[in-house]
């Protein structure tokens, strides 16, 4: 791992956006954790230790793979990061493993999370039994149902999920939840937070931990194309950590970087998910970035097909990115995801996650120069959502 | 002075403020409730506004600020209904989230704080660094008081500064938890003692778990006085004669 420094600054702000707007309460974790991270992300024996665990237990380095038929079909030199063949089926468990050593370097015993479509939920159940920690997931009532694979994963991996009955009974009141659990539980709790969200340091802590997405991607490009930068890095965009970790050591380059954000029914309706397209400068879940609300600042619940992809706001980090118009967020519908993932599936034999597929979509809405390379980040596969797909058929 | 410095300088012990969620039960009950709490001997209150995502409260409160919603409260409304009540003469306070605020623009909320007569506010995320960088130049022009909370984990030189930046009381959380939770006074003595030592003369008013004679009695005995809310909410919701729903729990305390 390279040595790490915060792109943040000391306020914890990307530009306007970030920063730990957080009660009282909150605020000894928060300010423990600020003091530590940088040391034990930098820590020898913690380096060690993550990319150990990623190696042998998750699997890593993921192929950097060359899809030869979706390139022939685009018209264009189109590369997959395989992270839907890390454990559990998503990148979402290379930041869990990290913060899970972290939660043992500050003697936490007791873990919990947030999850929506339950990747991470399940990729910290995974690290929890791992580690034999005790783990506590919040997720929204209604995802609970939704999701009900995902939930019978996290409880035989010995996690206890909890169904967040307040609001709407989604991802946004689990993150809620798991707030308020850990303001009840300030001494002996870590929170394991599943995106680039939150109160600083929480968008740095995740964006480092998915950074070895990007460092790969450099390696491997260089490897199969003797340099280190492609033309475009396009990675889909919930609260935005697999973008973050796609784009992270290509942000000081010229590589274009693409989010893509989930439109729902279109752009056009009530009914998406697209945060930076339509959303205002607001705060929510500790931190100030783009959140999608009424007039009269409440935050409006989003909608997705893809239960990763509905959050209503998104990290400080790509606001910020957005703003100086460093990178390019365009939405693509449901409809429009399940047609890449359909095609993926046809072309390449790879079924991706919903989420993933939305990254996919993108490339009808770019026009390529045929020698160009672009890197799409497949952040999972699509198992978990097979009914979804086959409603779809 | 304004009528929050006033009643710190009339009133040193058992001071009894009331939170309630501002439209709730109904969206017109606002003003009936101060009124009725004003009459029934109550020392200042805290109107909350409601917001979506209330991380620091506890169910009951939640679904308050729900029902608020769904009646249709925003803070304009909220603002007018003040605008309307002539012979409210105890302090009042605004509690809420600061999203809300940003949205109808903070110099516009502090102005329109100041224009219906509200003495103080209390933002809970919104913390000391970004209040003192950002807003309290604002506060300071309208004369509106920015109520700070400390918490049992707050260290003692942060629980200085926060005296320092308190121009009238600070907000003392009885304890590590969102509101509704229960008190455990054992463990509380010594916390109070503590911050008590750091504050200088800052009114302290406590405030989560307390809901009854007994646990209002208990934190008196170290504070100027304790902030109800979980527990009137309780008291009032589903009742048919609010006026007397809020007299009965009010002469239950006091
Ligand atoms: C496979 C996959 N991709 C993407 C996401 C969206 O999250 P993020 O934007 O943080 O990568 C999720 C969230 O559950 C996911 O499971």
């Amino acid at each position: 791992m390279l040595q790490i420094k915060s792109i943040a600054d000391e306020r914890g702000y990307y530009g306007k956006y970030g920063g730990a707007w957080i009660p009282e309460m909150l605020r000894p974790n928060i300010k423990a954790l600020e003091a530590v991270y940088l040391d034990i992300l930098n820590d020898a024996g913690f380096q060690k230790e993550y990319m150990e665990l990623l190696a042998d237990y998750t699997g890593r380095p993921t192929p950097l793979y060359f899809a030869k038929r979706l390139s022939e079909k685009y018209q264009a030199n189109i590369w997959l990061k395989r992270e839907d063949l890390n454990h559990t089926g998503a990148h979402k468990i290379n930041n869990t493993i990290g913060q899970v050593l972290m939660a043992e370097k500050l003697g936490k015993k007791r873990i919990i999370a947030e999850t929506g479509a339950g990747q991470h939920g399940v990729a910290t159940a995974t690290v929890c039994a791992l580690r034999g920690l005790e783990c506590v997931v919040h997720m929204g009532a209604l995802d609970v149902e939704r999701q009900a694979p995902n939930v019978a994963r996290m409880e035989m991996l010995g996690a206890k999920v909890i169904p967040a009955k307040s609001g709407n009974q989604t991802l946004k009141d689990a993150t809620n939840e798991a707030l308020r659990d850990w303001i009840n539980n300030p001494s002996d709790t870590f929170y394991i937070i599943g995106s680039v969200v939150g109160p600083h340091p929480y968008p740095e802590i995740v964006a480092h931990l998915q950074s070895v997405i990007s460092a790969e991607i450099r390696k491997q490009f260089l490897e199969k194309e003797g340099k280190t930068d492609p033309d475009y890095i396009i990675a889909c965009v919930g609260g935005g950590s697999n973008a973050a970790g796609a784009f992270y050591h290509f942000i000081d380059s010229d590589v274009k970087l693409v989010g893509v954000e989930a439109a729902g029914k279109g752009l056009h309706t009530q009914e998406h998910a697209a945060t930076i397209n339509f959303g205002r400068e607001g705060v929510l879940h500790g931190a100030k970035s783009l959140l999608i609300q009424d007039d009269d600042g409440q935050v409006i619940e989003p909608y997705s097909v893809s239960a990763g992809l509905d959050y209503p706001g998104i990290g400080p980090l790509h606001a910020w990115l957005h703003d100086s118009g460093r990178a390019q967020f365009v939405g693509a519908s449901d409809e429009e995801a399940m047609e890449a993932a359909m095609e993926l599936t046809r072309l390449e034999g790879i079924i991706p996650a919903l989420e993933s597929a939305h990254a996919f979509a993108a490339l009808k809405k770019i026009d390529f120069k045929p020698d160009e390379h672009v890197v799409i980040n497949l952040s999972g596969r699509g198992d978990k959502d097979m009914s979804t797909y086959l409603k779809y058929l | 002075m304004n009528k929050l410095n006033q009643l710190f300088e009339n009133k040193k012990n058992n001071i009894l403020s009331i939170y309630y969620t501002a439209g709730y039960p109904s969206l017109n009950d606002t003003t009936k409730i101060a009124m009725q709490l004003q009459k029934s001997g109550v020392d200042m209150i805290e109107i909350g506004f409601p917001f979506s995502d209330p991380v620091a409260d506890g169910p009951v409160i939640q679904k308050s600020s729900k029902q608020a919603l769904d009646n249709g409260m925003n803070l304009k409304l909220l603002f007018d209904q003040l605008a309307e009540v002539k012979d409210l003469t105890i302090p009042r306070i605004l509690m809420g989230y600061i999203n809300p605020v940003l949205s109808f623009g903070v110099g516009e909320f502090v102005q329109k704080c100041a224009e219906v007569g509200v003495d103080g506010v209390i933002i809970p995320d919104l913390p000391l660094e970004e209040y003192a960088a950002n807003f309290q130049p604002l506060f300071e022009k309208y004369g509106l008081h920015n109520i700070l909370l400390v918490s049992p984990e707050t260290p003692d030189e942060r629980i200085k500064e926060i005296a320092k930046l308190s121009s009238s009381f600070i907000y003392l959380v009885s304890s590590n938890a969102i509101t509704g939770s229960s008190l455990q006074t054992n463990a509380v003595s010594e916390y109070f003692n503590r911050v008590k030592s750091l504050v200088g003369d800052t009114p302290l008013i406590t405030g989560f778990g307390i809901r009854d004679r007994k646990t209002f009695q208990e934190v008196c005995a170290y504070t100027n006085g304790a902030i109800i809310g979980t527990a009137f909410i309780d008291a009032i919701t589903g009742k048919d004669n609010l006026d007397s729903a809020i007299d009965d729990f009010v002469k239950g305390i006091i």
